[in-house]
């Protein structure tokens, strides 16, 4: 049972803003659900109405532009898992999405709803700091476009104005010679450690990588202390150092102990998780088998 | 066409205006914007045979179809189902005769208790209609959101696989049996 609200149903932005600006906290935006009712239904959250923003048709499409993917706010994960622009050009963000939760929460679940709501055993938000994602968010008085890093704060907790609304997530495509990987694991329904590496390389020769951590700590981050140990560097150096850029990544994570695990577990597998992530990107960056996202933009 | 948003504020709060098509019969339903699918389904159209178990979207025993996709009733809120098609388990036979999937199920002890049953139905029905051969990895994939604690899952995935030949056969009778 679910405590009584009323539902408004704004069908463009802007009238959503100015529901969100008149009804303050007492107000919360609705998309796919999928982790709201869960809080209100445990009486962890309280409104007196729900926005509904699935009848906006500007949240809602996938689109490419410039090689970056455009992705509206109230796009599902099972939409992103099988959208063929997804597949063929972000694979590994198409097989994140494949693999979040279960089926009937990737129907109704949005990629924007899970990155407001920030719960932090999630895996969308770790994958896409690697990429450099964005977010746009609008307000009545206009929008602006913030990167997917400044824009978690904390546990639930993200860089949103009461009256501002994310409307879509850009997702710039990959250097070249680059693929990305995302491993995650978790005993429960939730993983309880999210990595991601992007790495650009030739063979025995790495560039750069990027990595982010997910789960462990209280928000998803980028690790670029870590970065820096196993950029510029050659693949022999880079694999003799990944114990220690492990080690690292595993205390920068800001691991937390919970029902997921102990913070020295999670600090662990951050290590364990970051090697195999680091050796399947490497392989793909150079192998025949080079990701779609890298060879499309090598032949383009 | 009629307006999405047919709201009507009454002395006792909201209530939405809403027509949904429930196993092939169309409902005009008055309900509260705060109403579960499954209350919805449960306990105003007595529809039980979607169960209601971890009330949390990871078991799937409230799996119905919605549109032909699965979702949970226990965390959807029953206004998603305007002007939509919705599918339980009570929709899924014809008259007497059971959907093929459901014999596999008989016929290979894909349920033992049966309270999962329902679920593992609709969603294999959804797999199936998405992907009509599909691996076993695929159908693990697909039906990890649906808990079973009776059968340890090797005779439902046997079920979904013979149901899929069987389904292929029904469509494409030419076709040879794999």
């Amino acid at each position: 049972m679910l405590p009584p609200f009323a539902l408004e149903e704004p069908t463009s932005v802007h009238e959503a803003s100015v529901l969100c600006a008149q009804y303050g906290e007492t107000a919360c935006l609705y998309a796919g659900g999928t982790e709201l009712l869960l809080a209100m239904k445990e009486g962890l959250l309280r409104y007196e109405r729900l926005i509904n923003i699935k009848l906006i048709p500007e949240l809602a499409g996938i689109a490419l532009a410039d090689g970056a993917l455009h992705v509206g706010a109230i796009t599902t994960h099972r939409t992103l898992e099988r959208a063929a622009v997804v597949r063929v050009h972000f694979p590994t963000v198409a097989a994140m999405a494949a693999h979040v939760a279960n089926v009937r929460v990737r129907e109704v679940g949005t990629l924007g709803g899970n990155l407001c709501f920030a719960e932090p055993h999630a895996d969308p938000g770790t994958l896409l700091l690697v990429y450099d994602a964005s977010v746009a968010l609008a307000r009545q008085g206009g929008t602006r476009t913030l990167a997917l890093e400044q824009f978690f704060v904390g546990p639930f907790e993200v860089a949103l104005a009461d009256d501002e609304i994310l409307t879509a997530i850009q997702v710039p495509a990959l250097p070249v010679h680059t693929a990305a990987a995302y491993l995650k694991y978790g005993l429960l329904e939730r993983p309880s450690v999210g990595v991601a590496v992007a790495v650009t390389a030739l063979p025995n020769q790495v560039q750069e990588v990027r990595i982010a951590v997910g789960c462990v700590g209280p928000t998803p981050r980028r690790l670029r202390d870590v970065e820096g140990l196993l950029s510029q560097k050659e693949l022999a150096e880079v694999r003799a150092a990944l114990d220690a850029a492990g080690a690292l990544a595993g205390s920068a994570a800001d691991a937390v102990t919970d029902l997921h695990g102990s913070a020295e577990y999670k600090a662990y597998l951050v290590g364990v998780l970051l090697r195999r992530a680091f050796e399947r990107a490497y392989q793909q960056a150079i192998g025949e088998n080079a990701s779609d996202e890298a060879r499309e933009r090598g032949t383009a | 066409m009629t307006d999405d948003r047919a709201h009507h504020s009454t002395a006792t709060g909201q209530v939405l205006s809403i027509r949904v098509t429930v196993n092939g019969h169309v409902h005009d339903i008055l309900i509260e914007p705060y109403l579960t699918l499954i209350e919805l389904i449960r306990d105003r159209l007595g529809l039980t045979g979607t169960k209601k178990s971890c009330d949390m979207q990871v078991c799937g025993a409230c799996t119905v179809l919605l549109n032909g996709r699965p979702v949970s009733a226990c965390t959807m809120l029953a206004f998603e189902a305007r002007n939509a098609s919705l599918l339980t388990i009570e929709g899924v036979a014809q008259g007497e005769t059971l959907h093929p999937i459901q014999e596999a199920f008989i016929e290979h002890g894909g349920l033992q208790c049966g309270f999962c049953t329902p679920g593992m139905i609709l969603a294999a029905k959804a797999l199936l209609e998405e992907n009509p051969a599909p691996t076993e990895a695929e159908v693990k994939h697909y039906m990890r959101g649906n808990l079973c604690r009776c059968t340890g899952y090797k005779r439902i995935l046997e079920s979904i696989m013979v149901a899929a030949r069987r389904l292929a056969q029904t469509h494409n009778p030419g076709a040879l049996e794999t």
